[in-house]
């Protein structure tokens, strides 16, 4: 059975006009988010998006948005109680809590 | 070939040219001069062409007494620790220990250059982390072939969290290209790295930079051998990340070991509690907390695709309203009177958030989650498990105290 999270929630966006449908997100997103369709690319699986931010980051023209984060209530409730960003504890010397 | 900096003099004295780099696991036993001319070793690509003196250097620092390296390949650019593709016992203990937690921010391995079989200029260079369970999964699939495996310094942290954090990224990879000197290894400019590598690193840049181009290999190691040997083709199925049974399982370990502290802490006011109430806390609460514990940070994991509804807490609570029920009716409610209806409501409210609130947390664990998507469902669940919490603590209180 397919693990699907929340929909409509994402924060990924496609500027189809710098897209110029060399393919390399599709390369590096793990949950087939997008597709090329006549040499352009198109968006299939929003909700499919985990905001990892590797299509954004390998883009050589910008041409997608998303505001990368970690998914992880643990980092988000870290966050709140010291008021920083929320990030993975993984390297610190506090112990972790299973977030990788 | 032109040398400017790096080893252009005759200078035998190694000690001069040490640059300290932090030993990462234990400091080598054989006294290694180590890199030299790492600032300018981006720009100087030719470092010891041909001479002979400086290929007697290792590059990546390592102890010859580790089970894993199995000899040495001399380069142009110095000696490459050679390591073997068979796990052995300590290798599996320590994977095992890492599960549970134990040791396991210092679990990894000197950042550099490895050497799998005999590898020349034209092998493949396959980049990781320097967490040892992962590189040890990597060297495992490597067998019968000769590659190189560049060690990022992602401070122990797996690839793809490293990744998330940015250490495993493109500044650390353009300066260990540097570092390594592998414009002189592997000639033919190319790297392949993890795809879960991908969120900290910029293919583009990488290249712009160093001249090396990025290939992103398939997601799990274990694909990399086919990867190689269908001259680097890449399927959708080992594109996409997965999340089975067996990925959920192995990661509930670690989510017991966080509840740890936790739980002493309740058991201590518990048993405080227990010298001043009428109606003590007793073995049943022993259990019912343990089993909403377990709910939360093993069963919900375990069966996570098969629960109805999306949010993790939800997940949670469903499940621990079941317990929550079976907990009541194993202790008596509706039938035996010396068993309070206040107490049965209390454990109905408090039990279900506890499993909630602990699946929950397995969203950082997860493979599939977003942070919007986290941020949404805590909003609501957050804040109704501490309400839910309170009340029911109160109504067991007034149980345990009043009697009632």
């Amino acid at each position: 059975m397919k693990n699907r999270y929340l929909k409509n929630v994402v924060t990924l966006k496609l500027d189809s006009n710098k897209c110029t449908g060399c393919g390399r997100c599709i390369e590096v997103c793990p949950h087939k988010v997008f597709e090329l369709q006549n040499r352009k690319l198109r968006i299939i699986n929003k909700d499919g998006c985990m905001e990892c931010g590797a299509c954004a980051k390998n883009c050589p023209f910008a041409a997608i948005e998303v505001k990368p984060g970690v998914g992880c209530a643990y980092a988000i409730i870290m966050g709140w109680l010291t008021g920083s960003e929320p990030s993975c504890d993984c390297s610190g010397s506090s112990n972790s809590n299973g977030c990788c | 070939m032109e040398n400017k900096s790096c080893c252009g003099s005759d200078n035998s004295d190694p000690k001069a040219k040490v640059i300290k780099v932090k030993p990462k696991v234990k400091v080598p036993k054989v006294k290694v001069p180590n890199i030299e001319g790492v600032s300018s070793a981006e720009k100087n690509r030719s470092c010891c062409g041909g001479s002979q003196k400086c290929s007697i250097d290792p590059i990546t620092q390592y102890d010859k007494k580790d089970h894993w390296i199995i000899g040495e390949v001399k380069t142009v650019s110095g000696i490459v620790p050679r390591v073997s593709t068979q796990l052995v016992i300590s290798d599996i203990f320590g994977a095992w220990k890492a599960r549970w937690g134990i040791n396991r921010m210092n679990y990894k391995i000197n950042p550099g250059i490895y050497a799998v079989g005999n590898p020349d200029k034209d092998s493949p260079v396959l980049v990781t982390a320097n967490y040892k369970l992962t590189f040890d999964t990597l060297r495992r699939e490597l067998s019968d072939l000769n590659a190189w495996i560049l060690v990022l310094d992602t401070k122990g942290i797996n690839v793809w969290c490293a990744a998330g954090k940015g250490t495993f990224g493109t500044k650390e990879l353009v300066s260990r290209i540097g570092k390594t000197r592998l414009h002189d290894i592997a000639t033919h400019r190319t790297l392949i790295l993890p795809q879960l590598g991908a969120p900290g690193v910029s293919a583009h840049e990488v290249e712009k930079q160093t001249g090396f181009k990025v290939i992103y290999g398939p997601v799990r190691a274990a694909d990399i051998k086919e990867f190689i040997n269908s001259g680097m083709k890449v399927t959708g199925e080992m594109r996409t990340v997965k999340f089975n049974l067996i990925d959920r399982l192995v990661l509930t370990p670690m989510e017991l070991v966080g509840t740890f502290k936790v739980s002493l802490i309740i058991f201590g006011i518990l048993f405080l509690l227990n010298l001043v109430t009428a109606n003590p806390f007793g073995i049943y609460d022993f259990y019912g907390y343990g089993g909403a514990l377990i709910t939360g940070c093993v069963i919900t994991p375990v069966l996570l695709p098969w629960i109805p509804g999306r949010a993790f807490a939800w997940k949670g609570w469903l499940l621990g309203l079941i317990w929550a029920a079976v907990i009541n009716v194993l202790s008596g409610w509706t039938v035996s009177p010396t068993f309070s209806f206040i107490r049965g409501l209390g454990y109905l409210l408090v039990l279900p958030c506890i499993s909630a609130f602990y699946a929950m947390n397995f969203t950082g664990s997860s493979t599939y989650t977003s942070f919007s998507g986290v941020l949404k469902e805590m909003k609501i669940a957050v804040p109704v498990i501490a309400v839910s919490i309170i009340i029911g603590t109160i109504l067991i209180l007034l149980n345990g105290f009043l009697g009632i």
